[in-house]
């Protein structure tokens, strides 16, 4: 697997380039791989990452949409107006996780 | 070593993509797969129309549409959870096989996190996904808008969905 250097540190990422190692993301991370697919974080941005990260250490897989809205409160509309056409891997991208599993 | 920076193709290629989903079965088991598909493929940034006709008017007409149902009459390849049991199709038609079917069904699909048929189309609209119903269906079943969820946009004939799918991928189910 790669390993690339992003905002100053080097990670961990597979072929496509999801970061692959949970330890090695960081709010500086994020914020240079939302930079690489256009998106400027606001605060509601963060609290769908946010709620990613905590989820997965939970859970130990990535919330699908769904769950954001069901469990993470932000319904699928503001999903995809906050991380616009694939607001799932959009989402797992920016939190450092890998692509979500499920199918809904 | 460290290699050049990789960002994922999150899909400008797939710009103008569009999927026709022709919903015409009213059993519960068959309303899932259009709506599982036509689900993945808004997650995909693909633009997606879904025209409910005959029976898959069900899915869409407010009286029925939180009671479709699900039967192992005709259908060889339903077991029992977990196993490889099935029920003998003798005894398929009894009566409350439907209705054990069903909740059986329901279970199995809850289980999995997965919404009912209702929630699930408020899902998809609030994801982009475009519900259209069949003219010649509510002429025959004698409905109208009033009779139908909110968030159909119209009721059209065959060949105005034809023409507003041009250029789509389609699947009829």
């Amino acid at each position: 697997m790669p390993i690339i250097e992003i905002a100053g540190r080097q990670v961990n990422v597979n072929e496509e380039g999801f970061l692959t190692e949970y330890d090695e993301w960081s709010e500086e991370i994020a914020k240079a791989l939302a930079a690489q697919i256009e998106i400027d974080l606001t605060d509601e941005h963060w609290k769908a990452i946010k709620f990613l990260r905590e989820d997965y250490k939970t859970e130990g897989e990535t919330a699908t949409s769904r769950r954001v809205q069901t469990v993470g409160g932000i319904s699928v509309k503001e999903q995809f107006a906050l991380f616009p056409k694939k607001p799932s891997k959009k989402m797992a991208y920016i939190a450092g996780l890998p692509k979500p599993k499920g199918c809904v | 070593m460290t290699t050049p920076s990789i960002v994922p193709n999150f899909g400008s290629d797939n710009s103008g993509r569009k999927l026709a989903i022709i919903c015409s079965k009213g059993n519960l088991d068959m309303a899932y797969p259009g709506l599982i598909l036509g689900n993945a493929a808004l997650g995909e940034g693909v633009e997606v129309h879904f025209f409910f006709t005959f029976w898959g008017f069900d899915m869409i007409i407010k009286s029925r549409m939180e009671h479709l149902q699900f039967s192992p009459a005709g259908n060889t390849a339903m077991h029992l959870p977990g196993g490889n049991m099935h029920i003998p199709q003798f005894m398929a038609p009894a009566p409350g096989m439907t209705a054990m079917a069903t909740k059986m069904l329901k279970k199995s699909i809850a289980d999995l996190d997965v919404p009912e048929i209702p929630e699930f189309l408020d899902q998809i609209v609030a994801a982009g996904g475009h519900l259209w119903a069949c003219r010649m269906s509510a002429d025959m079943n004698k409905l109208d808008m009033s009779d139908l969820r909110d968030d159909i946009e119209a009721i059209i004939s065959a060949s105005d969905f034809i023409e507003m799918t041009d250029g789509a991928q389609l699947l009829f189910i």
